[in-house]
């Protein structure tokens, strides 16, 4: 089994450590996994700005570049959802699956074996793409049965206390583009998820996506409130 | 009219209004209320399924339901108006008005009047008019829009409102008793109820097999009007069709909850035939919509039965307001239905959105709303309309990121394109920066830890 890591191209530039967790991860569960150094970005932002031509011609190069792999793995749900619902990557059968990460290590292997203590308040930030793209967990307005992907995950770090949130699944103002266009809401919407996460004694906020913490972040540096940042996959590095 | 510019009007809604999170707390507040009750109906979602249904159904055959309808009612007495726009339905009402020769108008809440704007026609021309809905009177009042769909005065909080009671009704300064205030606004109606001549109202739904027109209300202020007043007008948009009298009983469980989180609105009002000696008028408007229904890709928000759910759960309406819109509807279906009616006008509205898809998941009847969106977004682009700020970056993006040995060299791109394009990039970085900080940036990507660290020791 040939898994192809997909590293988002500003996981690359600004979060190196979340591809070496999510790397280190997948080899520790005993994958055979390469990083094609060909890769570049999967399209999204501009797909999401409207240009679907131009977001055609970079997901075209995904394509090509990850053609000999059986498994495509990368540590952004939204991302992923991007390869999969809009540019219909895997639709054909000779063309690699593409998963989120936590996804592909819950169906092919088990949750890796965490030993050292994390003992933080923690708040976990579901992004949209992941929650309502690709249904890793129960949104907030369905009535359906309770399910989520992470949770197993969640539940594995040692001695973690994940605090209750007022709203479990808003976004949080990212949007891609919509960040910089709209950068007056997207500010005033990060505030409030911050305020809720902080609001019930959070020291960290987690999420499976660095696009959505990249914000947080940003928004949190700036009015200087001290919380921490971690994708999932450099949490349970840490912990392994 | 003026080009929409979403992204001003809603900064200067967080940064200058005088209760930026009334909005917010408000539309929060029915959200989680209806989050309450909806939880305890069995089979929910089977009955979004359903309406959903229904509604696609009646739309593929509006044509023959809008005949059914108009030849039901006409037999029970009804007088049935075809309206092809805004224009031609305040023409029709002034012109039963000006027959009757009416002084005022009591006028219970109708989106489609506002859509239109009737008070302002009808004023023009000597006719009063009283929003009787205590919302949408508060809105007229203070000189306003409504900043929400079901609640028209959701961007005012209880101390605007007592102010506003005090100019326009002298009630005593700074009583914010919302009895007090709710009491005054019904007293000061009342006498316009009682000597009312002519009462208008919108509809919620129209039933085929019956010609009966629904109107849901919790005031009660639509069957005040049409129960007193000899002449009675019904104005509605062409979509609000359901075929049959039972289809009620999945719409009207549907509607309450989504709205306000009641199981059912207080009243849910059928009329059917004009009183004895009265005259029952329903005008019905086109006004776009069946332009709309030609769109292959978004014929479907015509399935909306504007129960205001995605503009409640909608955290970008909830930052900017509702006046941010710049149209009657505003929020998500707002900027799906805006611009099929003037694509230049409200291009930037499918932009108002970070796609976040929580609208699609609460709409009652399942409109796949963030997915609209998001093809709007391409038929923008499409049409060259789009503007230059949000172009060239698109542009520039797509040759860098499919060209590897470009991004692969760049080291970083952002400093990269930061040199080619000195002004875009800091523009950008500007909108960035003004409520955030931009990331540290490492000293290496993982691309090149990767090289020296693994593919070496692959080798
Ligand atoms: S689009 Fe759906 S949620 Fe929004 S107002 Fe219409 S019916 Fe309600």
């Amino acid at each position: 089994m040939k898994v192809g890591l997909f590293v988002p191209c500003y996981i690359d530039q600004f979060y190196p450590n979340v591809a070496k967790a999510s790397l280190k991860i997948l080899e520790r569960s005993g994958f055979d996994v390469e990083f094609p150094l060909d890769q570049s970005c999967c399209g999204q932002p501009m797909v999401n700005s409207g240009f679907v031509k131009e977001g055609e011609k970079v997901s075209n190069h995904f394509k090509n570049v990850f053609k000999d792999f059986d498994y495509v793995v990368g540590p952004s749900g939204s991302c992923v959802h991007h390869l999969i619902h809009h540019a219909g990557i895997g639709e054909n059968e000779e063309e690699p699956k593409v998963f989120e990460l936590f996804t592909f290590l819950s169906e092919h292997s088990d949750v890796p074996v965490m030993t050292k203590s994390f003992p933080h308040k923690v708040g976990f930030h579901f992004s949209c793409h992941a929650l309502r793209g690709l249904r890793l967990g129960s949104s907030s307005e369905l009535v359906e049965e309770p399910h989520s992907i992470v949770k197993p995950f969640l539940d594995a770090i040692p001695d973690i206390e994940w605090v209750p949130l007022e709203n479990v699944d808003e976004c949080c103002g990212f949007g891609g583009t919509f960040s910089v266009f709209e950068s007056d809401v997207s500010v005033d919407m990060g505030r409030r998820r911050l305020e809720d996460h902080q609001s019930h004694g959070a020291e960290y906020i987690i999420s499976m996506d660095s696009s959505c913490l990249m914000h947080l972040e940003g928004v949190s540096r700036k009015q200087k409130d001290g919380i921490k940042f971690l994708h999932l996959a450099e949490l349970i590095e840490k912990v392994m | 009219m003026a080009r929409v510019k979403h992204a001003k009007a809603a900064a200067n809604y967080i940064h200058h209004s005088k209760n930026p999170k009334a909005q917010h707390n408000a539309a929060s507040h029915l959200r989680k209320k209806r989050d309450r009750e909806v939880i305890n109906v069995p089979g929910w979602e089977h009955l979004r399924e359903t309406a959903s249904q229904i509604k696609m159904h009646t739309l593929s055959n509006l044509d023959k339901y809008l005949e059914e309808f108009e030849r039901k009612a006409t037999q029970n007495g009804v007088k049935v108006h075809w309206a092809q726009d805004g224009n031609e339905m305040n023409e029709i009402v002034y012109g039963i008005l000006d027959q009757h020769q009416v002084p005022y108008l009591v006028k219970s809440k109708s989106m489609l009047t506002e859509e239109c704007h009737l008070n302002d026609y009808l004023e023009k021309r000597g006719i009063d008019v009283f929003d009787t809905d205590l919302g949408e009177r508060i809105v007229q009042l203070s000189k306003e829009t409504p900043s929400h769909i079901v609640v028209p005065a959701m961007h005012k909080t209880r101390e605007d409102i007592s102010e506003l009671f005090h100019d326009t009704m002298k009630t005593e300064k700074g009583n914010l008793d919302a009895k007090y205030l709710t009491l005054a606004a019904r007293k000061d109606l009342r006498e316009k109820f009682m000597n009312a001549r002519a009462a208008l109202t919108g509809v919620n739904f129209g039933v085929a097999e019956t010609g009966t027109v629904t109107i849901a209300t919790n005031e009660g202020n639509a069957d005040l009007g049409v129960n007193k007043a000899p002449v009675q007008i019904h104005c509605m948009g062409l979509e609000k069709m359901v075929p049959r009298q039972m289809d009620l009983s999945v719409f009207l469980r549907l509607l309450g909850r989504s709205a306000t989180g009641q199981s059912i609105t207080t009243y849910s009002s059928h009329y059917q035939r004009p009183k004895p000696g009265g005259e029952m008028h329903i005008v019905l408007v086109d006004n776009g919509r069946s332009k709309h229904l030609g769109m292959e890709d978004f014929w479907t928000a015509l399935k909306c039965i504007r129960c205001g759910a995605c503009m409640n759960t909608c955290p970008v309406y909830r930052s900017g307001g509702g006046h941010s819109y710049g149209y009657t509807v505003p929020g998500p279906i707002g900027s799906i239905i805006t611009p099929a009616r003037d694509i230049n006008q409200y291009d930037d509205l499918p932009f108002a959105s970070s796609l976040c898809g929580s609208c699609s998941d609460v709409c009652p009847v399942k409109i796949d709303i963030h997915g609209q969106l998001l093809k709007w977004r391409e038929v923008i682009v499409d049409h060259g309309i789009v503007d230059k700020s949000k172009s060239i970056p698109m542009k520039m993006g797509s040759k860098v990121l499919s060209k590897p040995s470009w991004y692969r060299f760049a080291g970083s791109i952002a400093r990269k394109v930061m040199k080619q394009f000195p002004g875009l990039v800091s523009s950008m970085v500007k909108d960035w920066t003004r409520g955030r900080e931009l990331p540290e940036v490492p000293k290496e990507s993982f691309r090149s830890w990767y090289i020296k660290n693994k593919k070496k020791n692959d080798k």
